[in-house]
């Protein structure tokens, strides 16, 4: 199963929720505002970090660019991925759960 | 006319992150517009407000227009005080390297260029908001 999540953690508690619900073996799509709970230094780092134990985690890059964040900023463990990535997780899991 | 001119102050408050919503490009448009009509404007940039002034955006890859450069010309409109939240930078992991560098020429002082960004404490934020005539929410 695939989460998204496209808003910043700072905002709405999407990230938290949707930790919270998904379950050993699924996949995290952070994009749009979502991002920013994949890079360092942040108060939301060790959430994602225990998550990433259970978990997938990915980020989209040319999410990241825009707001002037780099790869190399990025939690260890969290992968890239770009839109054809994000294309393919679509079609490779049963189901998505948008977190809105 | 001229002796009845009254000058307001007016604080931009910025809570949004840029580009997964409207709000930081319509509140910098706002700023724009109104620095035309000589009024003492501040703005303040808290919460995911702070992430609009983060230095190196690149939006090639997302096809939305990459308005960060506009605040670059804002010292160019004298809007020079841009204040940001210590408390909102902290639990973001991000320092005063992390954001673009924002100057204006002081005309006081022989056009020396300086900086137009402060980074202020929780508290400094709250007593610039009660000194306002006018807040403007984004």
């Amino acid at each position: 199963m695939l989460h998204t999540i496209n808003k910043s953690p700072f905002q709405t508690n999407a990230l938290e929720s949707c930790l919270r619900f998904a379950r050993s073996g699924h996949s995290v799509l952070l994009f749009e505002d979502g991002i920013y709970a994949a890079l360092k230094n942040t108060r939301f780092e060790s959430l994602v970090k225990s998550s990433l134990t259970d978990v997938k985690i990915y980020v989209l890059v040319a999410d990241l660019e825009a707001r002037g964040m780099r790869t190399d900023n990025i939690i260890d463990g969290i992968k890239t991925a770009e839109y054809g990535d994000f294309v393919d997780l679509v079609a490779n899991n049963k189901s998505v759960q948008a977190w809105l | 006319m001229e002796d009845e001119e009254v000058i307001k102050k007016f604080l931009y408050l910025n809570r949004k992150a840029p580009y997964g919503s409207i709000y930081a490009l319509e509140s910098l448009e706002v700023v724009l517009i109104g620095a035309a009509f000589d009024q003492n404007v501040s703005l303040a940039f808290i919460d995911d407000g702070v992430y609009q002034l983060k230095k190196d955006q690149s939006t090639d890859g997302i096809g939305m227009k990459n308005f960060s450069s506009t605040y670059r010309a804002l010292g160019d409109y004298d809007v020079n005080k841009i204040y940001v939240d210590k408390d909102s930078m902290d639990e973001r992991g991000l320092t005063i390297d992390d954001l673009m560098n924002l100057t204006y020429e002081d005309e006081d002082d022989d056009y020396a260029e300086k900086p137009s960004i402060s980074i202020l404490t929780s508290e400094k934020i709250s007593a610039l908001m009660e000194e306002q005539d006018v807040i403007l929410s984004f």
